[in-house]
């Protein structure tokens, strides 16, 4: 069932948590809205589901305006991020709650309930859990009992309120691939709200980002991650390194750090932004970028070190994050203290009049790499 | 350095974190004897002059026998009547804004605060036959002050908080959520209430009409002022023991004393116990 969100606004006395705003969710997509706390995200939600009512505005489910339908009439699954869960109750009387309380013409008989049950049990893999009590459970069973109860009426719509933010790293991750998993299979249409950047690029079908009350993009995960619409997006997918200053004579400057831009009027107050694994660290600073750095911290854990460094003799607002390789690592090992050069490839320009960046590239010449250097520091030692 | 803690250790094995544990502790079991045990103990001493006989034979007097029916039945009443209105005055000052709600919410320990005697004479004041509600009970033919009613009405009074106050607190950390879930699911608000909301308040009210129960079983002073005290029909055993006293038979007020307190223990400790295994259940123990 497709879901069309037309002018919807909502205000909670003197805050406006929503502006008008309208989104087009189409039929069986996992929709995930992104967004830091207070961006109006589950607001959103809850008057999808009818939780809330807005202040102007149509829901739409395919095609017909549910906005004055209860919660109760509209039947959509919904999952809190507490769970949520009836604390007196069984399992299998938890899931089978829906079913029960349906009119008596609609009900399914005693016999079918409690086979519809046992289904939704197996297929949250907790069959065997069927007489224990809530408080019984770790995070990770209690969630899947909730979905198992949320899809017990076999709803069209599956909207999930940060479905994982309570649980650990390695539960959530299991879970979110077993939630893919389940979409893929049963395909209702399923939105979910989160503030994990990683949560929503994986899931999703379509990433909603919101901050403030506003839709800032609408893509797919690829899109909006390759092309960011906005600061706001470009340092909300994760960490961003900054170069603000001015532009003359096609140098982005700003103490002593400078890039050359191209084909670029003289301008103030601009900025470019740099992605972590978009810059490479040198020993030397490249033709077309000037950017002295010091290594403040080094992180080993993950697929790359993570290298924290700061602005040497200009200023960032948020010291800088490059990713390098571990063989990178090893051949460089950088100590705190240390000096570089951040030799960008490829870096999103912001200025104050144009609310969409403009994508720089700088081609790639061959960089004196920091293995090469150091192997060549060795030698004049 | 390494010896200083070993021998640390072994000269207190057993050191708690949190300091005043046996001091505490100490106060407390002292406190509790004086105010509590010394005076039951008390109490079963005074009977102890009289033998089972006489014991029987003082309890089982068809007066007191009378005014344990009456206590009894007053007290069920006043106790399920408290835990209608209390559930719903708990909810109201729960779950409504309202111009008013803190004062509305102060009156509830109105009761507690009011000496008894200041609530009989009030009471049977304002339901007397010429009073303000008594008069307009009578143009109905319900009379109220000076019959079992009277009773009921005392008690009710006196005990109401026991419940608003137990129930309140259980009624303001249920989850919205839990709601949200339920009404989302297609139930209707008379569900969503029985099957859960309900479950989650009933230990709480059980306790709450309990403890009205017990208090209403012990009330004297508002009681006796509107009860009309006649001999079989509206004396209240609390009465019966006074009557004793006055005719300076320790042993026999005693005697009937240690019946409510019997009574008023086995419900508690019968509400403890069954409290303690359901919310074992609640919270996976």
């Amino acid at each position: 069932m497709s879901i069309r969100v037309e002018g919807v606004s909502k205000r909670f006395g003197k805050f406006q948590a929503l502006e008008p705003l309208s989104l087009e969710i189409p039929d069986g997509q996992l929709v995930g809205l992104l967004g830091p706390s207070g961006s109006g995200k589950t607001t959103l939600l809850r008057i999808i589901a009818g939780l809330e009512t807005a202040d102007t505005g149509r829901i739409l489910f395919h095609g017909e305006d549910v906005t004055r339908v209860h919660v109760r009439d509209r039947r959509v699954g919904f999952v809190f991020q507490h769970y949520a869960l009836f604390r007196h109750m069984t399992v299998a009387a938890n899931i089978a709650f829906g079913l029960e309380v349906m009119p008596k013409h609609q009900r399914p008989s005693a016999p079918e309930i409690k086979k519809r049950v046992q289904d939704l049990l197996e297929m949250v893999q907790l069959g065997h859990l069927a007489s224990r009590y809530p408080a019984q459970l770790s995070g990770g069973q209690k969630q899947r009992v909730a979905l198992a109860r949320a899809l017990a009426m076999q709803p069209q719509v599956l909207l999930l309120d940060e479905p994982f933010g309570a649980l650990d790293a390695k539960v959530r991750k299991d879970l979110r691939r077993w939630l893919r998993n389940l979409h893929d299979e049963l395909h209702f249409t399923s939105v979910f709200v989160t503030h994990d950047q990683e949560e929503a690029l994986e899931l999703s079908d379509q990433v909603v980002v919101m901050s403030a009350g506003r839709i800032e993009q609408v893509d797919t995960p690829q899109t909006l991650y390759a092309q960011p619409d906005s600061r706001f997006v470009l340092g909300f997918l994760g960490h961003i390194n900054v170069l603000q200053g001015d532009i003359t004579k096609g140098r982005l400057s700003q103490g002593n750090a400078w890039i050359s831009v191209t084909d670029q009027t003289d301008a103030k107050e601009v900025e470019c932004y740099f992605r972590p694994h978009e810059v490479k660290l040198q020993t030397q600073p490249a033709s077309h970028a000037h950017l002295p750095l010091k290594v403040s911290a080094v992180s080993l854990i993950g697929a790359e070190v993570r290298v924290e460094l700061e602005a040497d003799g200009w200023s960032s607002p948020e010291p800088w994050e490059v990713g390098i390789s571990h063989s990178e690592y090893n051949a460089w090992q950088p100590m705190r203290g240390d000096r570089c050069f951040a030799v960008p490839e490829i870096g999103h320009l912001f200025s104050a009049d144009k609310s969409e960046p403009e994508l720089i590239q700088w081609q790639a010449k061959p960089p004196v790499s920091i293995k090469s250097s150091v192997v060549s520091l060795v030698h004049t030692a | 350095m390494s010896l200083a803690i070993t021998s640390a250790i072994s000269l207190n094995p057993s050191k708690r974190v949190l300091p005043g544990f046996a001091l505490s502790l100490g106060i407390s079991l002292l406190f509790i004897s004086l105010i509590l045990l010394l005076p039951i103990t008390g109490l079963i001493v005074q009977t102890a002059g009289m033998s089972w006989n006489e014991y029987w034979s003082v309890i089982s007097d068809p007066r007191v026998v009378a005014s344990y029916r009456v206590t009894l039945w007053a007290a069920a009443w006043a106790s399920a009547f408290n835990g209608v209105v209390g559930l719903l005055l708990a909810w109201v000052l729960v779950r409504y804004e309202f111009p008013g709600k803190r004062i509305v919410d102060a009156l509830m320990d109105l009761p507690f605060a009011l000496p008894t005697a200041v609530a009989g004479i009030t009471l049977s004041a304002l339901f007397a036959e010429n009073g303000w509600y008594g008069a307009i009970l009578a143009e109905a033919g319900i009379k109220v002050a000076f019959t079992p009613l009277g009773i009921i009405v005392a008690m009710s009074f006196t005990s109401l908080p026991f419940v608003v106050r137990t129930v309140q607190p259980v009624l303001e950390d249920l989850a919205v959520e839990d709601e949200e879930a339920a009404i989302s699911m297609g139930g209707s608000d008379l569900t969503v209430f029985r099957r859960v909301i309900f479950p989650s308040l009933w230990p709480a009210l059980l306790t709450g009409v309990a403890l009205s129960f017990t208090r209403s079983l012990g009330e004297f002073g508002a009681v006796i002022f509107i009860a009309g005290n006649m001999p079989y029909i509206s004396e209240i055993t609390s009465l019966m023991i006074f009557v004793r006293l006055q005719e300076f038979d320790y042993a026999a007020a005693s005697a009937i004393a240690s019946v409510v307190l019997m009574a008023s223990l086995v419900l508690l400790f019968l509400i403890n116990i069954w409290q303690a295994f359901y919310l074992r259940r609640i919270h996976g123990r």
